[in-house]
């Protein structure tokens, strides 16, 4: 590289800045419009022209978590100062948190459907990982019969649009009692993201010299103890970037999870517009709801960043 | 007290055959340098007496046993690879334990075996390190201490320097030679540099397309090549090679080289010795510094031109017209001017070889 810069590199250099700032703000646009709508007074939410400059509220959340029903009559002032802060902003929109017999505050449908999310999106990510490392191993180490067809076979699975299938599958799905339950979709989720895991893993694992494992052979260990103690920890980069996009898929997938389940097992995709429908839709704890959706995959990702960075160069550095 | 034994050897990839019959007996703590051009097998060797790879045919033996059905782990032979394969996610001291952590020993014994390894190689100090933030040398020097360690049966080393530059390489021929001196034991490198195997070997093997061309002490293949390739593959720079016929004149033998219009002279001896080989197609092996040149005209010399002259330093190599062939010789730095010059050479008999063109084969002929 040269030290010295011509003008028109520097030139170059602006000109990319601004580009890659104007293509953040594109991304980021509908990011800073939900966590703002989440954070506003109800009555800001639809504002036109929007409303940028507000007092936060944490009602909203509030709202996505508890259950409520529309209030017939304003709550009397001894009723509304026995409340608690959480209370009296659900009093504030016109409604009422509904309680149990014994008084118990009643759940919303949002905390159970983002449980389920966590349960179906990490369950299949490790099993759409795990096989897929240990497949790509195989793939990538043994002389395998028919390799190239049975590779094509894998990646030919995710050829076809996955909601081709849906109504085959629900119906098969149905007949086995599959239909509204994690097993379900934890099953259905591995399926289309193994085909995915096993090209990923295959390359980083096809970058991982063999002499490390040969080594380890020569020194007294067997290939299973090799795999795990020489192979697992170099491709932990490729584990890594493979398990973030696995799960950015799990927890996003929309079509099935509406199709294949209904309550006991419903993810927080399908849920969160179905919210729309029922009575006037409040938009902020609409927003809130996806607010909280986005943090998962924002966190794990964040989280995991060095590794994906790495695994983006992988194989671009070396050699 | 480790034997090595390869007895009729055979490897196939797929329909290609990389090694033909190989025997091969190798003694206790003897140092043997596999030499061959790339692509010859070498590694394929190595790595089926280590394990690595299964044979198709015949037996490794390991102190007169069997091997070959043996896994890599139950042979206790230890491998020093091209790259080192130093395991990066672990330091120095773990990538020396990690042999050691593969068998029964305690914490406190790993810990001495590793620090008196280190302390051999004199990299005690690197111990805490990362294999990345370490030299090529220091990979090199880590790579043999964890081969080492185990104290194994053998030692199996795949062009351990053939990755650092040359000034290194040089130092550490010699650690590796002085290593080899103080810990003694059965030892295969495996390299494509002559230098190298002429300063390490006790026994270096040739091969050449997966057939062995000989075994024999360093000097045993520079002085008396078996064969024609061995002839050109051993030296620097290469031997010449012309097609020759030897022919009776007057008291003593002739050699023409190519169509050259007179022969050089060679002791009547020589036609006994290639013993009716005469008539055939020979060809006469000779090293450049077997080719004696002068300025003056002399008995036995003859007239030939200087055409291109290759100053290396110590000594110039000086192509020299014999016919139409060109025969290279080796004189003094400066010894001709330069091309165009008329000299008179001769051909050292002593230093001459003499081979069958047809199987290539010498036909061990010393004057
Ligand atoms: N796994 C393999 N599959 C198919 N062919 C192979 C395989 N390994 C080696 N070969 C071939 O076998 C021949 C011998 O290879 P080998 O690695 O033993 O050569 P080498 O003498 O070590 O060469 P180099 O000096 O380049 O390392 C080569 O032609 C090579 O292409
Ligand atoms: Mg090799």
């Amino acid at each position: 590289m040269a030290a010295v810069r011509t003008s028109s590199e520097i030139g170059f250099n602006r000109a990319a800045i601004v580009a890659v700032l104007v293509v953040t703000i594109i991304f980021l646009a509908p990011i800073y419009w939900i966590a703002s709508t989440a954070f506003k007074p109800r009555n800001l939410a639809t504002t036109i022209p929007p409303t940028v400059v507000f007092q936060p509220e944490i009602s909203p959340f509030v709202k996505l978590f508890a259950k409520r029903s529309q209030l017939r009559s304003p709550p009397t002032p001894e009723e509304y100062a026995a409340a608690p802060w959480w209370e009296r902003v659900v009093f504030n929109g016109g409604e009422k948190i509904v309680r149990d017999g014994k008084g118990e505050v009643q759940w919303s449908g949002y905390p159970s459907r983002f449980m389920n999310s966590l349960i179906v999106a990490i369950t299949s990510t490790v099993l759409a990982v795990g096989m897929g490392t240990f497949t790509a191993y195989g793939f990538s180490r043994f002389r395998v019969k028919g390799e190239a067809d049975l590779l094509f076979f894998i990646l030919s699975t995710r050829m076809l649009p996955p909601v081709v299938v849906a109504i085959p599958m629900f119906l098969m799905y149905r007949a086995v009692g599959l239909n509204d339950s994690h097993l379900g979709l934890i099953i259905l989720y591995t399926a289309f993201n193994l085909s995915f895991s096993v090209w990923l893993m295959k390359g980083f694992m096809d970058e991982i010299p063999k002499e490390y494992e040969e080594a380890a052979l020569v020194d007294g260990y067997t290939r299973m103890e090799a795999f795990f103690k020489i192979v697992l920890p170099e491709a932990a980069t490729g584990i890594a970037a493979t398990a973030v996009f696995c799960f950015i898929t799990a927890w996003n997938e929309y079509a099935f999870a509406l199709i294949m389940t209904s309550r006991r097992a419903q993810t927080a995709p399908p849920f969160i517009p179905s919210q729309v429908g029922s009575g006037l839709p409040d938009w902020t704890v609409i927003a809130a709801g996806t607010f909280l959706f986005l943090l998962p995959v924002a966190i794990f990702t964040f989280l995991l960043r060095n590794h994906l960075l790495r695994g983006m160069s992988f194989g671009a550095i070396r050699k | 007290m480790t034997q090595i034994e390869l007895s009729g050897v055979q490897k196939y990839f797929g329909a290609v055959q990389v090694i033909k019959d190989l025997n091969l007996k190798i003694d206790d703590n003897e140092f043997i340098v596999l030499l061959g051009q790339s692509g010859c097998g070498k590694t394929t060797t190595l790595r089926a007496i280590a394990g690595l790879e299964t044979i198709d045919g015949g037996d490794i033996l390991i102190d007169g046993k069997p091997v070959q059905h043996l896994k890599a782990a139950d042979r206790d032979i230890a491998m020093v690879f091209q790259s080192f394969s130093l395991y990066p996610h672990m330091s120095v001291y773990e990538n020396i334990a990690f042999p050691l952590r593969a068998t029964r020993k305690s914490k406190a014994e790993i810990d001495q075996e590793v620090r008196s390894v280190a302390k051999t190689l004199q990299i005690t100090d690197l111990l805490a390190k990362k294999p990345s933030a370490l030299s090529g040398g220091d990979m090199q020097r880590v790579a043999i201490g964890r081969a080492l360690v185990r104290r194994p049966k053998a030692m199996l080393m795949d062009e351990p320097i053939g990755a650092l530059d040359a000034k290194l390489r040089e130092e550490m021929r010699a650690e590796i030679k002085r290593l080899h001196i103080k810990q003694g034991s059965t030892s295969i490198y495996v390299t494509h540099d002559q230098i190298e195997a002429m300063s390490l070997a006790d026994r270096i093997v040739i091969m050449h397309e997966g057939v062995l061309q000989q075994v024999g002490s360093p000097d045993d293949v520079y002085s008396h090549p078996a064969n024609l390739f061995v002839a050109q593959f051993v030296g620097s720079p290469v031997m010449n090679v012309a097609e020759a016929s030897v022919t009776e004149k007057a008291s003593a033998a002739s050699v023409t080289v190519g169509d050259a219009a007179t022969g050089f002279e060679f002791p009547r001896a020589l036609l006994s010795k290639l013993n009716g080989h005469a008539g055939g197609k020979l060809a006469l092996g000779i090293r450049p510094e077997g080719v004696i040149v002068r300025h003056e005209a002399a008995d036995g010399f003859l007239p030939v031109e200087t055409q291109i002259v290759e100053p290396l330093g110590s000594f110039d190599i000086v192509d020299i017209k014999v016919g139409s062939r060109m025969l290279r010789a080796r004189t003094k730095s400066g010894f001709v001017s330069g091309p165009g010059e008329r000299v008179f050479a001769r051909i050292d008999p002593a230093q001459a070889h003499f081979f069958d063109v047809a199987s290539g084969r010498s036909l061990g002929v010393r004057l």
